[in-house]
């Protein structure tokens, strides 16, 4: 796991100055909240849909032991076989293990955030095992040896123009004379190469948006059917998963899907929805000789019952990042850990501590925009501002914010003393402006008025004025 | 005055105290017009939200004690700020233990909080305002007062009454400004580029005054709008409707 949260101002420097990725990041927010909204707006009742799927997961984390064990149990009558993982390298080994046990060279890979949390592709090729990324944006950064920037799109911060450069780059085969400055064209030099992959693959590893309790099934959603070829052609199928994915019935895993890609990508379903469920029966047509699901805790577990629980209601839409504007300004690579966004502020301090993140939850306006399009109303700010508790608990914040913090507290506590200190700032702020009403560059300021004038006061507190006039001598005045 | 009118308690925010006092008297304007009695209890100075957006409950706490005493004699509370009523209506009850006697003071004073327009039309009944402003004004919602107290249309519909008055629409009026509290000193950059994009929307509407009901806001606003050196003035709404518009807009001098 990549892990940069803790210079995240930095990153954040560096991603503003940065004009390609300012390009690429102007483009895609308007987009995805128009779709989004329109995709809500068509559907009257989405806040109902929201209300119930929210239900089956508090019921389902409720109960989680008892729907993972079902889960399990299902898999295995189906013929497949559950690992279940504690730590990140419990999984890496895992499937290794199974890598190995059919002497996989090549792996084909779904998209999935737990390979990025528990680092999987640098570790099996460590191993001498090729993984290869197949849905269009993972193959993209795979090529450019960049971790994901956005939980759904994850080349999102990567120019058309740059992928024809990293395709020219990569692909030897590609004749230079051919245009690739349509999205078209690269997509169908990206369907080239991989065609091969898919059916040299000994084994596909996916991912899974919901694990179904009733039915051992693993569902997952694709717009490229990328997933469909990974865990048909190989002999064996991995699902890698973390275990709060799991929900009881088929039935609740539609009513999540409904509100999962009208809140990802405005679309009412994906493309593709494809459920897995055991190694290939006698009378399928296709499909792989063994399945085997390898169940991640890596801390989740221990979050059930702590104050961090909700964000394990999370559904990986990506609607916080889509319409955060910290995101939109900044980007996915900033927030230096797997998860970026409100979802990753959150999760990535919950999962691995918050004396090394706790940048991330401060870096918000606390505008409320995340919880606003949360389809699990999930309520970020008042987790954001949880991490911040606890940061200040303990005594994690710069010495200098916390001084002034405890300062500024000593006087408004007092409110007497206040007026007194407010009076005099005051009178000194409006006199360092003159006539101009605003001042351009103030000592301890600087951080303002680098990029904007500080408006001065009018002149005189309001409680001043008010005491001198009438109304305020005459407090009862009826 | 009647004697059935309500006794509004002004909570006037630190910032409006501090750098705009004229919002402060425009409030008491418009609650006297709307038939209120208006007191400004002297034991007031913030609301809390620097302490409690920055983790530290106890200091968030204390303040909340301190308002709960000062307001304890009003029908109402009410705040010419989203975010400062949002803090006292949604915030302050989860900052004491629950079924404690300065939690339940809490959730009893939080409602009967009220920001100011909204106090106006949804309580009084205002359904328009006596004034005349014959200017081109785009509205920036607050995030949370829209957010946290659903504050979208109440001050476009006042607005709309003023004579004269242009409303225009504002390409992503709902999209967070970047003043957040201690986030625009904390995160200067990212909090530039926000508020740089918001000026450059105003900008693009050719509107003359750019309205809103949160000083914090409007600072961050005023202060990138005159950096631009951009025609247009920033103006929080109480201004408009109560007719106090003679001073400068928020950061223009006098000359």
């Amino acid at each position: 796991m990549h892990n940069s949260s803790r210079t995240f101002q930095e990153n954040a420097a560096a991603a503003l100055a940065d004009e390609t990725l300012q390009i690429a990041l102007s483009r895609f927010q308007s987009g995805f909240s128009a779709r989004r909204a329109q995709a809500v707006a068509r559907m009257p009742e989405f806040d109902d849909l929201r209300d119930r799927a929210r239900r089956i997961k508090d019921h389902t984390l409720e109960h989680l032991d008892h729907y993972l064990e079902r889960f399990e149990e299902e898999v295995i009558a189906s013929g497949g076989q559950v690992h279940w993982a504690q730590s990140p390298d419990q999984a890496r080994q895992k499937i290794l293990e199974v890598c190995r046990a059919v002497g996989a060279k090549s792996v084909t890979k779904g998209k999935s955030m737990i390979a990025e949390e528990i680092s999987l592709n640098p570790f099996l090729e460590e191993n001498g095992i090729e993984p290869v990324e197949t849905d269009l944006g993972e193959y993209i950064i795979q090529l450019r040896n960049e971790p994901p920037s956005h939980i759904i799109a994850p080349a999102i911060h990567v120019l058309k123009e740059q992928v024809a450069e990293t395709f020219r780059r990569a692909h030897p085969t590609l004749d230079s004379a051919r245009p690739l400055n349509e999205a078209r064209a690269l997509v169908d030099e990206a369907r080239s190469v991989l065609r091969g992959k898919f059916l040299a693959a000994d084994v596909g590893i996916t991912g899974a948006n919901f694990l179904v309790a009733e039915t051992g099934s693993a569902v997952i959603v694709t717009n490229e059917g990328n997933c469909d070829l990974t865990q048909t052609l190989p002999r064996v199928h991995i699902v890698l998963a973390s275990l709060e994915k799991v929900v009881p019935t088929l039935h609740d895993a539609f009513t999540l899907l409904r509100i999962l890609a009208r809140s990802a990508t405005g679309q009412e379903f994906s493309t593709y929805t494809t459920l897995a469920t055991g190694p290939k029966r006698l009378d399928d047509a296709d499909g792989p000789q063994a399945f085997h699901v390898v169940l991640l805790d890596n801390g989740r577990s221990a979050m059930l019952g702590g104050p961090f629980r909700e964000i394990l209601h999370c559904i990986r839409c990506g609607a916080c990042m889509n319409h955060c504007p910290v995101y939109g300004a900044v980007g996915g690579h900033a927030y230096g850990g797997v998860y970026p966004g409100p979802l990753g502020a959150v999760l990535t301090p919950a999962l691995s501590g918050i004396a090394e993140t706790s940048a991330l939850p401060n870096a918000s306006t606390l505008c409320g925009r995340c919880e606003e399009v949360c389809p699990m109303r999930i309520p970020l700010p008042k987790l954001l501002r949880r991490h911040r508790q606890q940061e200040f608990v303990e005594r994690l914040g710069s010495m200098r914010s916390r001084l002034a913090l405890g300062l500024w507290a000593f006087f408004a506590r007092r409110p007497w003393l206040y007026r007194v200190i407010a009076d005099m700032s005051i009178r000194l702020l409006t006199l360092a402006a003159g006539r101009k009403g605003s001042l351009r560059w103030l000592p301890f300021a600087t951080s303002w008025t680098k990029g904007r004038d500080l408006p001065a006061p009018q002149g005189g507190t309001f409680m001043t004025r008010w005491g001198r006039s009438n109304r305020g001598a005459t407090k009862q005045r009826r | 005055m009647a004697n059935d009118a309500p006794t509004v308690g002004l909570f006037v925010t630190c910032l409006v105290d501090l750098f705009r006092p004229t919002v402060g008297f425009a409030a008491v304007r418009l609650l006297e017009r709307a038939g209120c009695r208006v007191v400004v209890p002297q034991r007031q100075t913030c609301c809390g939200q620097p302490a409690h957006n920055s983790g530290d409950r106890g200091n968030a706490a204390a303040i909340a004690a301190q308002v709960l005493d000062a307001f304890g004699g009003s029908d109402y509370l009410v705040a010419p700020s989203g975010s400062c009523a949002a803090m006292i209506r949604h915030h302050y009850p989860t900052l004491f233990d629950a079924g404690s006697d300065l939690a339940q003071r809490a959730t009893e004073l939080g409602q009967r909080t009220y920001e100011l327009v909204a106090f106006l039309t949804d309580v009084r009944g205002v359904r328009g305002v006596d004034t005349d402003f014959p200017f081109r004004v785009v509205y920036h919602d607050a995030c949370s007062g829209l957010r946290e107290l659903g504050i979208e249309s109440q001050p476009r519909r006042l607005l709309e009454s003023v004579r004269g008055l242009e409303l225009v629409n504002l390409d992503g009026a709902e999209t967070c400004c970047g003043f957040g509290g201690t986030f625009c000193v904390k995160y200067p950059e990212i909090s530039n580029r926000m508020v740089a994009d918001k000026a450059a929307a105003i900008a693009a509407t050719g509107a003359n005054v750019v309205a809103s009901g949160d000083l914090g806001c409007l600072m961050n606003i005023a202060g990138r709008l005159t950096r631009d050196e951009s025609q247009t003035g920033a103006r929080h709404v109480a201004e408009i409707l109560a007719g106090m518009t003679e001073e400068p807009p928020i950061g223009r001098g006098q000359d």
